[in-house]
């Protein structure tokens, strides 16, 4: 029997209320692959993510991660299942340092090869700070501590909310070389972003989002600029 | 990994002394302070243990409740109830007390959980009126009139008063102590790391693996506990009981989120400078009758405009000093 896709995403629809986010989009990913989604805003890039982290409840076998079921689980028991959020925004804990940041992502207790020796190699400049308070560093820094609270849960798979958000070009640049060795360590990630170039780079598939519908996808080598630019503006 | 994770730093190193030396002095109250002193710490230290439950309970897990008096009143009303009808020994009902009102927190949570934000605390101050209707209710415990108690179960505590006063301090004393120390090791837990988290932001915490609902309905559960004890000493101290006196939100709410609020809300340190300026207040005003309650109100706006984060806030924002080794602190860096 071949071994189920890490993550498998099927015919998902999500609702505000009365508003409906998503319509049936479906989404695969094997293990250590990383997927783009990318659109404009409001095409329903950072709902599909709450989604599947459990932020926002779906239907029960709308989301299959390692072949079970997981739509209707609870953020806080999806976790503990192998996935991790870096929410848009960043959303540390004001109050708490950075370690303590970090700390909190730890006490599910996953197994695995992170914790906070290793978070400290991949971002030295976390090391340094480590007794900062978590809004005293700059953007950049604040986003390895999101990166780095999420890897504290030995995440099977990582989806990153627009990481390069309000940061400068070369600032985005090293994070994307640091998300690039997160995945060489085997682990999958979803990364939604604006910045396509980046999203491209470093992506297996492409999904592109419009108005709550997959408008495209396929292997990130075989769709060309001119696709992801009718896709995305729906021309 | 050189250094390691620590709470302490040398301020809150002198405190923890200073704090066990205070607790001394105050164990040998009854040989020093006489019986008004004595009533005034009794007051003092249930204050303090209704004013840190009640920042446990807003200030870490985000449940604003204006509804605690519901658990005062419950605690003195169970033990007035087992003692005077059932005869049980008034000590051994504070913590029968704490346990009925941590079951009876259940369905009351189960309610009250649905709303949120300024509804929950509206929803849990109408609960407490419920409480106190049904409390009045109750003519086997004096209807709305209230119930002394009998002098036989009184003076079975002890021979004389002051003996029986005595004993009162001490329990108070002993209960304080218990309560703030399971505080400190609550905050100083993994959970107290969640606490803090789930305050700062819920959805984070959800997201980071926190079961928020969980967590909020524990730290509940407990603060029922512990408020419903000091309960049933508060009412053990005065012999008498009423819905009025035992479900007043004057009493057991509104002073006690003035002492939190001026002491510094989401701060263990907070309560206990909000209950120095609070009793120092009452000495000095209380004969002024309706006008101390509007002093009492001008401070709380003037602290909230001028130190949100509450007087022992406002100091430490300006020293960094913590009186207990609570924050974690990275060493060797």
């Amino acid at each position: 029997m071949p071994e189920p896709p890490l993550l498998g995403v099927a015919a998902l629809d999500a609702h505000y209320g009365d508003f409906q986010a998503l319509f049936g989009v479906s989404l695969t990913l094997s293990r250590g692959e990383v997927a783009a989604v990318i659109g404009a805003n409001g095409a329903g890039k950072s709902t599909l993510l709450n989604a599947i982290a459990g932020l926002i409840r779906s239907r029960h076998d709308a989301i299959l991660f390692e072949g079970e079921p997981i739509g209707d689980l609870p953020a806080n028991r999806i976790v503990g299942r192998g996935i991790a959020l870096v929410p848009e925004g960043r959303r540390l804990f004001p109050s708490l340092n950075v370690e303590e940041n970090l700390l909190i992502g730890g006490q599910i207790g996953r197994p695995g090869r992170w914790n906070l020796g290793r978070i400290y190699e991949l971002f030295p400049v976390l090391a340094e700070r480590r007794r900062q308070a978590s809004t005293s560093l700059s953007g950049g820094q604040q986003q390895m501590v999101a990166i780095g609270r999420a890897l504290m849960s030995n995440p099977a798979l990582l989806l990153c909310d627009e990481i390069s958000l309000g940061l400068a070009p070369i600032i985005v640049r090293d994070i994307y070389a640091t998300l690039r060795q997160i995945v060489g360590a085997g682990t999958a990630a979803v990364v939604v972003e604006q910045d396509i170039g980046q999203a491209l780079a470093i992506a297996d598939r492409v999904y592109c989002l419009q108005e709550g519908r997959v408008a495209l996808e396929g292997r990130a080598g075989e769709v060309t600029r001119a696709d992801i630019s009718a896709a995305y503006f729906g021309v | 990994m050189s250094g390691g994770v620590t709470r302490a730093t040398r301020a809150s190193n002198i405190g923890l002394v200073l704090a066990l030396a205070c607790l001394v002095a105050l164990a040998f109250a009854p040989f020093w302070a006489g019986r008004d002193g004595m009533r005034l710490l009794i007051d003092a230290y249930l204050y303090l243990v209704l004013a840190s439950l009640w920042n446990l309970l807003a200030g870490y897990a985000g449940l604003v409740s204006v509804g605690q008096q519901a658990f005062v009143g419950l605690g003195g009303y169970v033990l007035f109830g087992l003692a005077a009808l059932a005869g049980v020994p008034p000590l051994l009902c504070i913590p029968i007390a704490g346990i009925a009102a941590a079951i009876i927190a259940i369905p009351v949570a189960a309610i009250t959980f649905r709303l949120r934000g300024a509804y929950f605390a509206i929803g849990s101050w109408v609960m407490a009126e419920v409480f106190r209707l049904v409390a009045s209710q109750i003519s086997a415990l004096g209807g709305g009139s209230g119930i002394s108690l009998p002098a036989g179960i009184v003076t079975a505590m002890a021979a004389s008063r002051h003996g029986r006063e005595i004993l009162v301090y001490w329990v108070a004393l002993g209960l304080m102590v218990a309560i703030l120390g399971g505080i400190v090791a609550l905050l100083r837990s993994r959970h107290g790391l969640a606490l803090t988290a789930l305050r700062d932001n819920e959805m984070a915490a959800r997201s980071n693996g926190i079961d928020v609902r969980r967590t909020k309905l524990v730290v509940f559960i407990l603060v029922a506990a512990g408020t419903a004890m000091a309960g049933a000493l508060i009412f053990l101290q005065r012999l008498r009981i009423s819905p009025d006196a035992g479900f007043s939100v004057n009493d057991w709410t509104a002073f006690v989120i003035f002492i939190t609020v001026i002491g510094g809300i989401g701060r263990f340190e907070g309560p206990f400078v909000g209950v120095v300026v609070f009793f120092v207040l009452r000495e000095t005003l209380a004969d002024l009758g309706s006008l101390y309650l509007m002093i009492l109100g001008a401070i709380a706006i003037l602290v909230m405009l001028k130190a949100p984060r509450g007087l022992f806030g406002f100091i430490a924002e300006r020293t960094d000093t913590q009186l207990l080794p609570l924050q974690r602190r990275v060493r060797g860096v």
